[in-house]
């Protein structure tokens, strides 16, 4: 409600290099990869056999028996990385009216908004399986929700209270940005406290022939050298599941309950769509990157780390590249991808991008890019094999969905906005407000 | 099919599967008149529950039987008496 970008007060995380924000952040910082053979099901007769999965999780170890019937894993994943970020905000939505809350009691002030791609298809493929073997009174009533898109967003909501602005947003890989700018764009209505970002997966025989399909997973069995982005070598990506889970508050809202920690702000965002092939126009990438540092009133040189897409689809790779290299300068910014550790995610990646950046600003400490020997032609400066210590104030996350999606989200140190048209004056300078 | 009455022992495995009822929440005693909405069973919860049933027991409930099946005790009485 206020004019003042909006605050990540809490995260959660599922990833394939560790279960929970800790784990995952001692593993990525070290440059630890969890690529590794598809243990989810027999992927021996598939040309793609690698995947990134959350180590140990047994889901009855985190969730009530209830649930277990009627969730597919990786929304069992999403509500375990829900839980975490309520708790690391501190607030239990569902207890409403706390001292200091504000409007927190009010239905219509705390939503969800996720992002998907392919919903709950393990456990859509086991159903479908049923129908075909066994006939319909077989299939699971609850397959009615249970592989749904927004299944998601649905399950966070109920387990925790969350009545108001709910929605979900399907965009491949730019999802997890793309929900997180609909959850900005709920705070500055009459939202005070949104959950959003995204977990995703579908490392099941169904998902596998969709993505196959798609023609850009890689091939082989070697972890170490499957996901190459900005490699000679780069041939696809290994698919993965997992993702981020943010808190995010109306930054008064966070202010006025003493939320105990401020990951930073949620300071511009923009998205484009690229011109359909054998038009002859170029990606709109650039402009997209451009966008959202004009939203954040920033300029190139205010962001400390970029956080790639990472297609490792040579042509997507040097578009990216490309447009880095326009925007900040040429090897001006430290570029890198986690990912190289971890596998896409699809709509659970770019949030996992924007809670990694937001780690990054608060430690200082760049996760490495993995594997990758870049080729010359790419004119970044990749943070390569260890982590690059850096005082990062700004992050810049780049995510790209399959169909010409493109989207960037900037997050930046809590309190850090630069003075300038567009931003929220600091309080006490009504004057230079009325000035602009 | 079991030719047998609908016993208490078969809705509680049932309800296990069909909503994850934990075992070791007894259902039995008072429990056995608690409305389903406060053991956290839905109405999806039960549309699955009434689905296997059918198929295990031969008894196919209709909506409004299944709606005005809101406890355990009424359950199985409502399974026993369709199967008469």
């Amino acid at each position: 409600m206020s004019a003042a970008a909006p605050v990540v007060t809490g995260i959660g995380i599922a990833a394939p290099n560790g279960l929970g924000t800790a784990r995952y952040w001692t593993a990525t910082r070290a440059g630890e990869s969890g690529i590794g053979p598809v243990t989810r099901f027999d992927a021996a007769r598939y040309p793609s056999r690698l995947a990134g999965e959350v180590p140990g999780f047994d889901a009855a170890d985190h969730l009530p028996t209830r649930l277990l019937p009627q969730t597919d894993h990786m929304t069992r994943l999403a509500l375990v990385a829900a839980e975490e970020a309520l708790a690391d905000a501190a607030v239990d939505p569902a207890e409403p009216g706390e001292p200091g809350s504000g409007d927190l009691d009010d239905p219509g002030a705390r939503g969800v908004v996720t992002a998907s791609s392919a919903g709950g298809f393990e456990f859509g493929q086991r159903e479908l399986e049923m129908l075909w073997s066994r006939g319909s009174e077989h299939v699971s009533a609850y397959q009615s929700f249970a592989w749904f898109y927004a299944v998601n967003t649905g399950q966070i909501s109920i387990r925790h209270g969350l009545k108001g602005p709910g929605g979900v947003l399907v965009t491949d890989q730019a999802g997890g940005l793309d929900a997180i700018a609909e959850a900005r764009r709920q705070l500055r209505r009459r939202s005070r406290l949104i959950v959003s970002g995204g977990v995703d997966g579908a490392i099941c025989p169904w998902g596998w022939a969709a993505q196959l399909t798609g023609g850009r997973l890689c091939t082989g069995d070697d972890p170490a050298t499957a996901y190459l982005p900005f490699d000679e070598r780069a041939a696809g990506h290994v698919p993965a599941e997992g993702g981020a889970i943010l808190v995010l508050e109306d930054a008064a809202a966070a202010r006025s309950r003493a939320a105990p920690r401020v990951y930073g702000e949620i300071a511009g965002y923009a998205a484009g769509f690229d011109p359909r092939p054998g038009t002859g126009r170029g990606p709109t990438l650039r402009r997209v990157i451009e966008s959202a540092l004009r939203d954040a009133a920033m300029r190139p040189a205010d962001i400390g780390a970029v956080f790639a897409d990472a297609a490792a689809v040579p042509g997507l790779d040097g578009e990216e590249t490309a447009a880095i290299a326009a925007v900040f300068g040429e090897r001006a910014v430290p570029v890198t991808a986690p990912k190289t550790m971890l596998g896409r995610m699809y709509a659970g990646a770019a949030a996992l991008d924007v809670a990694t950046a937001l780690l990054t600003i608060r430690d200082g400490i760049i996760p490495p890019t993995i594997n990758v020997r870049p080729a010359r032609r790419h004119p970044i400066d990749i943070v390569l094999g260890a982590p690059r210590p850096a005082p990062v104030r700004a992050a810049a996350v780049i995510a790209r969905g399959h169909g010409g999606f493109n989207s960037v989200l900037v997050v930046r140190a809590a309190g850090t906005a630069p003075p300038g048209p567009g931003t929220e004056p600091a309080r006490g300078t009504h004057h230079a407000r009325q000035a602009v | 099919m079991p030719d047998r009455p609908f016993e208490l022992h078969d809705l509680r495995r049932i309800l296990r599967e069909s909503a994850g009822i934990d075992e070791s929440a007894d259902l039995g005693g008072e429990t056995l008149d608690t409305e389903f909405d406060a053991l956290g069973i839905d109405s999806v919860a039960l549309m699955e529950t009434a689905s296997r049933i059918s198929r295990e027991h031969g008894v196919q409930l209709d909506d409004e039987e299944l709606t005005t099946s809101t406890t355990a005790r009424r359950l199985m009485e409502m399974v026993n008496e369709r199967r008469r």
